[in-house]
């Protein structure tokens, strides 16, 4: 339909002319998700699909060379030294996540109970649990870094006061201590939140449902673990799923405390660590291209958290029981 | 229910053990500010003898603080806004309409929650690289705006879906265009979810630090939480003014964290939640 034609009708109708306008107005409406998609697309979606073609080449500095197939993961997982290097990060992930279920989210789980249970002060204690999270990961770190200096940091001061110099360390600088230091840094960092997602959890159970339970007699242990804890499911399955992604990407707390060698000796490496040293902080051990490699354990991380989160939803997910 | 009379005491000795690790260092690092370095390193745990600014003169003499501040205001006030636009009009369009392919398209953005971004960092590097934004506070812009576009059109997207279709039906009867209804309908009554994507977003870039690193090195395009990098890279003998930075570096979250603790809670759980 041409304008004149358009322009005639609607002046004899004017029912025509709306139909116009309600087309045009049908059509703009499709712009609406266009600047959200570009953005979206540009900058997520296709650099997780470039890593993935990436890994196929070889690469020198930031120029693509010759494609080479799987060689890039051959080399990560045969040569020496990033098969060592590899299988080292990946334990260190692993102890990761443990310890932060255990000591994050554990203790998480008992303040929440704890702050459920009524207690004076509540939104204190909830504001004060959370306050560490307002800080930026860069900042935990460098605050740590300062706290457990040997010479002259807080901690090993407040030790000496209470006469037990024996425990004073250099934690940092120690290979045993280390890791275990960033990760309990870590939990430092992350407990306001898993306890505030646990309370909601918490919270949401009906009370007619606990009151009922109670009136059947069950308490203590029985009332946690058959009552309170499978109602909690949703809340359990969010903070393992979280804790699982994150420990897998630890990254920012250890590049502050320990700088992108994961020092000592290697002791507080982690994948996201490794993977950062092989793309941009020069080469690990020789090898120039070091893109082609780096971009392969990008590609392997990612299958591998991805595959976790899948099986961990789908196991968890059964356990949950409808309200 | 009948409780140990031990319970209670215990309850409230483990919330206070724990209250004062959490904020136990906190106090340190803002007391720690105020003292001179050789203080510190003779008395750490002591109040500080005489409140003195002078780690805060030496902070702003070794490093441009006042840059690295600006540059986060700016890219993080930058972000924020374009996520707004951008979320509430996708998510408008994904709630309000029923296209066959929304579902995919709503899908399509989610995936985004569950990609772990940073490990696309090098084709994005050379992406940014390629578009001559590396050492740009674009570059940032534009990638906070793209890791928030999926949570907060999650977010608005729930909501747009609560609201009552008779509110725009009177609008659309005037003859009113979707842009309009959307502006002076739909989001005056939106606040409190345009406020929990703000919150989110607006943490979440001004305490990034993985992004500058990369993507930054021209010292006065850096954002606070790279600064502090240089800062101790340089100046690590100097701890009243490592401690001032990492006070200041904070102060403005916790000071947003004061007016609003509740929204902040809410709005940092709001995402997980969903």
């Amino acid at each position: 339909m041409n304008t004149a034609e358009t322009q005639v009708k609607a002046v004899n109708k004017p029912a025509a002319k709306t139909k116009t306008k309600r087309k045009w107005k049908r059509w703009a409406i499709h712009l609406f998700p266009i600047p959200a998609l570009i953005i979206y697309g540009l900058f997520i979606v296709y650099p997780i699909f470039a890593a993935f073609t990436y890994s196929l080449f070889d690469w020198n500095g930031l120029v693509r060379g010759a494609f080479v197939g799987l060689e890039n993961f051959e080399a990560l997982f045969s040569l020496q030294p990033y098969k060592d290097l590899f299988w080292n990060a990946f334990q260190h992930n692993i102890l990761y996540f443990a310890v932060q279920m255990i000591v994050q989210n554990g203790l998480a789980f008992v303040l929440a109970f704890i702050i459920y249970k009524k207690i004076k002060g509540a939104e204190f204690f909830k504001i004060a649990f959370f306050m560490p999270r307002l800080l930026s990961i860069i900042v935990v770190g460098f605050l740590w870094k300062l706290i457990l200096n040997p010479n002259f940091g807080a901690l090993n001061v407040i030790l000496g006061k209470f006469g037990l110099e024996n425990l004073q360390k250099a934690w940092l600088g120690d290979p045993d201590t280390a890791l275990m230091a960033i990760i309990l840094v870590n939990s430092w960092f992350g407990l306001g939140f898993a306890v505030l997602i646990f309370l909601a959890g918490i919270q949401s159970i009906p009370h007619e449902l606990i009151e009922a339970a109670t009136l059947d007699g069950a308490k203590g242990w029985k009332m946690m673990s058959k009552i309170i804890i499978p109602l909690m499911m949703p809340a359990i399955t969010i903070i393992t799923v979280l804790t699982f992604i994150q420990s897998f990407e630890a990254f920012e707390l250890v590049y502050a405390m320990q700088g992108s060698q994961g020092e000592p000796y290697h002791s507080t490496d982690t994948l996201a660590i490794y993977f950062y040293r092989l793309a941009f902080g020069g080469t690990s051990g020789g090898g120039s291209s070091a893109i082609g490699l780096g971009s392969a354990l990008a590609v392997v991380l990612f299958l591998f958290i991805s595959v976790f989160t899948a099986i961990l939803l789908y196991f968890m997910r059964k356990k949950e029981v409808e309200m | 229910m009948k409780e140990n009379i031990w319970t209670r005491p215990l309850y409230y000795i483990i919330a206070f053990l724990v209250a004062s690790i959490s904020l136990y260092p906190l106090f340190l690092m803002i007391m720690s500010s105020f003292k001179p370095s050789n203080e510190i390193f003779m008395n750490p745990l002591s109040l500080p003898k005489s409140f003195s600014l002078e780690p805060y003169r030496n902070l702003i003499e070794q490093v441009p603080f006042m840059t690295y501040f600006y540059n986060s205001v700016v890219v993080s006030v930058t972000a924020v806004l374009l996520i707004l636009i951008c979320g509430s009009l996708a998510a408008f369009y994904i709630a309000r309409y029923t296209f066959w392919w929304n579902n995919a398209l709503f899908f399509f953005f989610l995936m985004g929650m569950m990609i772990p971004i940073k490990l696309g960092i090098v084709p994005l590097f050379i992406l940014m690289k390629d578009l001559g934004l590396t050492n740009s506070l674009w570059s940032l812009i534009f990638i906070y705006t793209a890791t928030g576009i999926p949570l907060s059109i999650l977010i608005l997207t729930g909501f747009f879906r609560t609201m009552p279709v008779e509110l725009e039906e009177a609008a659309r009867i005037d003859g009113a265009t979707d842009l309009r209804i959307l502006w002076n309908v739909l989001l005056p009554l939106m606040r409190p979810a345009l406020g929990t994507v703000m919150i989110i977003n607006f943490i979440q870039a001004w305490n990034d630090f993985f992004f500058p690193l990369i993507f930054i090195s021209n010292e006065m395009k850096k954002t606070i939480p790279v600064g502090m990098l240089s800062l101790f890279g340089e100046y690590s003998a100097d701890w009243g003014a490592l401690f001032a930075g990492l006070t200041l570096s904070s102060l403005p979250m916790m000071i947003l964290f004061f007016i609003a603790s509740k929204q902040f809670m809410e709005g940092l759980t709001a995402g997980a939640i969903k």
